[in-house]
């Protein structure tokens, strides 16, 4: 850690975090997209450890445990949803899915 | 070149890697198991950053609960493959992959050539002591603890409304 500059860290949590939002916009399965979600939250803990760790100030390890349990409910509510979804449009695919367009 | 950096390397490497596979494969079982191997990969730099406990958080937590969730529900339903990832909507696509290139550009040149307000230097026994398991729990335990038992009904919240949903009539 000590030889390892900061910026290395960041700039690998921005990638992800690209990477995740690019995947949101392309992909049309809703699973896949919730997946996305997941990595976009998974780049932000990356940040927080590494500012956490280089400050030497657990409250950024303790967020990351935060986020993790509000990840951890957000996929059991969304999954639930997706699977109610699933039982009357028979798809999961979200360019069908659009009954509150207008 | 000592091990340090080389670990970084290679575990930075899988993480990108691993996360452009996973929202380029048309399978979403495939993206699924891409998604696990970058977890393990975070996992790995959360220990070379000293974080202890949530590196195993992070693998049993992520990698063992939900990602088991995600893939038992991917396995439950019956999704087809996408056709192509860049088949319809193609302007859309290419506009969002241009759109998300750009702001990383800006971001990753902000954070190498900005000038910040001030140098971190790195104390490795102060970010050793800081990641064990007893110094992260007394912190939960007395600072954040009514967020922690906020997280807890939140997680019971989570579970009964995950129940009501599932369920196959709303009575």
């Amino acid at each position: 850690m000590s030889s390892i500059p900061i910026e290395y860290y960041l700039i690998l949590s921005a990638f992800m975090f690209i990477v995740g939002v690019i995947g949101v916009l392309i992909r049309r399965n809703a699973i896949v997209v919730f997946m996305c979600i997941e990595l976009m939250l998974n780049s932000a803990n990356l940040a927080l450890v590494t500012f956490s760790s280089y400050l030497g100030n657990p409250v950024g390890q303790v967020f990351v445990f935060f986020v993790m349990t509000v990840a951890a409910a957000e996929a059991a509510v969304g999954l639930a949803i997706i699977i109610a979804i699933f039982r009357n449009k028979m798809t999961v695919n979200i360019d069908e899915i659009n009954i509150f367009k207008w | 070149m000592n091990l340090q950096i080389l670990l970084f390397v290679i575990l930075s490497l899988i993480a990108a890697v691993s996360s452009v596979m996973m929202i380029t494969r048309r399978n979403a079982v495939m993206s699924a198991l891409f998604l696990i191997l970058n977890f393990f990969a975070l996992a790995g730099l959360y220990l070379l950053l000293n974080a202890q406990f949530i590196a195993v958080v992070q693998i049993i937590v992520y990698a063992g609960a939900i990602m088991v969730l995600f893939l038992f529900v991917i396995m439950l339903l019956r999704t087809d493959n996408e056709p192509s990832i860049l088949n319809n909507n193609k302007s859309l696509k290419y506009f969002a992959i241009a759109l998300g290139a750009f702001v990383f550009i800006q971001v990753a040149y902000l954070i190498s050539y900005g000038r910040p307000s001030r140098k971190l230097t790195p104390n490795e026994e102060l970010s050793v002591k800081v990641g064990t398991i007893q110094n992260i729990g007394k912190e939960l335990y007395t600072n954040y603890f009514i967020p922690f038992e906020v997280a807890g009904f939140l997680l019971l919240a989570a579970t009964i409304g995950a129940i009501i949903l599932a369920k196959k009539k709303f009575e």
